[in-house]
């Protein structure tokens, strides 16, 4: 497992590579957050972050068979088009790489302690926490729908 | 006794501060009491903590809720619904 929250970009593919190298693995599940429309600041609580995240993956690894992972998200100033982050989840079929690296990208954006502040042209704001996300999170929860 | 006490991203610029050493008043020894304590403040923080739903908390960098015991040296963050990814 690799976890890295960090100022610069990163390698999508260098990561994805890194995560194939294994023989047994036969599905490599990608997902890259883009920033849209404007520039904004990100702000974390360093240490926290790394600890939740690491969390996420380790519930994600219990509940599909998961066989590697890798989450990597910025902070600082990003401009539009700039990756924000980034989730790799290796496992043998691709159903398990698929819901794990969704379940995971769900969690992280409820509960990973990060804040975008955007910059538009009337002024800067934090963006609000959205009802979405955490439903998005919350469906895991029920038995009925996709519980792997 | 003594807490560190961490406020992020719109609260902090609310508050106008990212941390500081609180001395807490005998008698409080729950998330929910430091909370009070802060409010009692009066205003900004007043304000910044009159609505319950938009500030999550954290004792030694784990989500914790109101009810959560406190006791010297740990680190309690205050922090609005998180908004990553």
């Amino acid at each position: 497992m690799k976890i890295s929250v960090q100022r610069e970009d990163f390698d999508a593919g260098a990561e994805i590579r890194a995560l194939s190298g294994d023989s047994s693995v036969g599905a490599v599940a990608s997902f890259v957050g883009v920033v849209r429309d404007v520039p904004m600041t990100l702000e974390h609580y360093a240490g926290m972050t790394e600890r939740e995240i690491a969390k996420i993956v380790e519930q994600a690894k219990s509940r599909w068979k998961v066989m590697d992972a890798t989450v990597i998200h910025r902070y600082g100033e990003l401009q539009p088009t700039d990756q924000i982050v980034l989730v790799v989840v290796a496992a043998a079929h691709r159903g398990d790489a698929f819901a794990a690296c969704e379940f995971i990208m769900d969690y992280l954006k409820t509960r990973a302690p990060f804040w975008k502040k955007e910059h538009r042209p009337e002024g800067a704001r934090w963006v609000e926490a959205r009802s979405s996300d955490d439903e998005a999170a919350e469906r895991w929860q029920s038995p009925l729908k996709k519980s792997g | 006794m003594k807490v560190k006490v961490l406020f992020f991203a719109g609260l902090r610029e609310q508050l106008g501060t990212s941390s500081e050493e609180i001395e807490l008043p005998a008698g409080v020894g729950t998330v929910a009491g430091l909370r009070a304590h802060l409010k009692a403040r009066g205003g900004a923080y007043e304000k910044a903590f009159s609505d319950k739903s938009l500030v999550r908390i954290a004792v030694n960098q784990e989500m914790v809720p109101l009810v959560n015991p406190i006791k010297p040296g740990d680190e309690v963050a205050f922090f609005p619904p998180v908004t990553g990814g």
